[in-house]
């Protein structure tokens, strides 16, 4: 959050001799989440819903669901996008107004995680081709910030929407028309999760707090999907990480993403 | 990474890509650095079909002054695609994916560059993408940091960027915009050649573990490849009166 205050370097002292100790601030193992609880339908007026905690981080993310007309160049797939926005209630640094950079990155990491795993066949989301499809819009809104946003966007975004219900379109006289009451189940093929570490000094700290997060030297959230393949990345931070630092990432992000997309199947 | 239908064949037979590349191979890259009158450094960069113009400005003072740190200089990146530099024309205000990429160059050139000499100041790198083919952020963050060298801002390391990728169920290097859009995975790279540091890297598309560990592996062989190009520029540049190199 801050960058450059003293208190930020004594802090990073403190941080860094813990580690050299092989402890966390907070006690945790290195490759160790905090809990993580996600409830669901927490916003009956949304077609789906999940409010994600991970630690004192709260996220809540709301899907929508209404015809569009496709881009040109994806008319035989539905659209999806996802955003995410700190909340000016979310922290004291928070600001109203145009998104700031990392704000930018926040919601597009979010988005790309989801996108790029494939989790939702698009093409089953067709209601006439180059005419109109189905659009998901999921938004994030940050409501308390204690770091790793990045990875609470993913999970209550992934939760929000596998368990959504896509409200029944028919085509009538070339526009779309809702059936109230019928609803289809979401296409989805697999659930990503994203696992963001940071580097602190020569340790890489799995879920940083926002006291890790704001001394780090470096960090990589890396998204996998069910069978274990990655499907996004993002570095991030004013340092770089080594070839076998990347590959052993990727290794954990793959073994702790898997411990997570279980508490996200159990919360639907 | 659309995995957009096309019928553009991105490996035949033989192994070889839609642009007569094998898989392991980059694209021409030519670099010339100091290329602007104004700039304190500059470079141009051709990566393939894209054409990169790049200055940087400073160490300078710092407006607005409230940016300014009194423990280090700080390091600002602009990367802008100009509007005819793409296929259908780019709306000239900065979009969300050109405020990302900024950061991320910013995020991969910070290591590399020795702001603490500097307190109080501000080095300003302008990225001008005047032709996009794919891969403009690496090409972009080469010709970044062969700029910042030119203006002679003390560095660490240059950074060379070269982007791996999966396309047809290859792993590839150095992706073009034909396999951007209708391949399976890019994974862009930012690598320190000297200090052995990766220091840009996102992914789009989905790879194994495997893959993904080969990408890294094929990357940082392009990036090596772009790093003897970038000292070329920079020893045509200052070495060019027949001095000894």
């Amino acid at each position: 959050m801050s960058d450059g205050l003293i208190i930020d370097q004594l802090k990073k002292t403190q941080i860094l001799e813990l580690l050299q100790e092989g402890k966390r601030v907070d006690g945790r193992q290195f490759d160790e989440p905090r809990k993580l609880s996600i409830d669901i339908g927490v916003i009956p007026k949304a077609e789906g819903s999940a409010r994600a905690r991970l630690g004192d981080t709260e996220v809540v993310a709301g899907v929508k669901i209404q015809p569009e007309r496709p881009f040109p160049d994806t008319g035989d797939k539905g659209m999806l996008i996802c955003t995410a926005e700190i909340l000016p209630i979310a922290h004291p640094s928070a600001e109203t107004g145009p998104p700031q950079p990392p704000v930018v990155e926040l919601a597009r990491v979010t988005d790309r995680g989801i996108r790029e795993s494939g989790m939702l066949d698009m093409k089953q989301l067709v209601l006439e081709k180059d005419k109109s499809v189905i659009g998901i819009f999921c938004d994030n809104a940050v409501t308390d910030h204690d770091g790793n946003l990045f990875d609470a966007c993913s999970y209550a975004s992934t939760a929000a929407i596998n368990s959504c219900k896509i409200p029944k379109y028919e085509m009538q006289d070339e526009k779309p028309v809702k059936i109230e009451g019928e609803f289809i189940e979401p296409p989805i093929t697999t659930l990503p999760v994203s696992v963001t570490m940071a580097k602190i000094g020569d340790f890489i700290v799995v879920d940083p707090t926002i006291e890790e997060w704001g001394i780090m030297d470096a960090r990589i959230t890396i998204t996998s999907n069910s069978d274990g393949n990655v499907v996004a990345l993002q570095k991030g931070g004013s340092d770089g990480f080594t070839q076998e630092e990347l590959i052993k990432c990727a290794e954990i992000s793959i073994k702790v993403g898997s411990k997570i997309r279980e508490i996200i199947k159990e919360s639907k | 990474m659309g995995g957009r239908d096309t019928d553009i064949v991105l490996l035949d037979e033989n192994g070889i890509r839609c642009d007569g590349r094998k898989v392991n191979e980059t694209r021409k890259v030519t670099i010339k650095a100091g290329v602007l009158k104004n700039a304190n450094g500059s470079a141009y960069i051709e990566f393939g079909d894209n054409k990169i113009l790049v200055g940087v400005y400073g160490p300078r003072d710092v407006h607005p002054k409230h940016m300014s740190d009194t423990d280090t200089g700080i390091l600002r990146c602009r990367y802008h695609m100009a509007p005819f530099s793409v296929g259908e024309r780019k709306n000239p205000a900065p979009s969300r994916r050109e405020v990302e990429i900024s950061k991320v160059i910013k995020e991969a050139l910070e290591p590399a560059v020795m702001l603490k000499e500097f307190p109080r100041t501000a080095v300003d790198v302008y990225m001008e993408i005047l032709q996009a083919d794919g891969g403009t952020r690496c090409a972009a963050l080469t010709g970044a940091s062969v700029a910042l060298a030119d203006a002679g801002i003390p560095m660490r390391d240059l950074v060379a960027g070269c982007a791996a990728g999966k396309a047809a169920d290859a792993v590839i290097l150095d992706v073009n915009n034909e396999e951007d859009q209708a391949g399976q995975a890019d994974l862009p790279i930012g690598y320190m050649p000297n200090l052995k540091k990766i220091t840009l890297l996102q992914l789009d598309g989905v790879l194994t573990p495997e893959e993904y560990k080969q990408c890294i592996e094929i990357g940082i062989d392009g990036c090596n490849q772009v790093y003897e190009i970038q000292k070329k520029a920079l020893q045509d540049k200052f070495f060019s009166n027949g001095e000894k190199q």
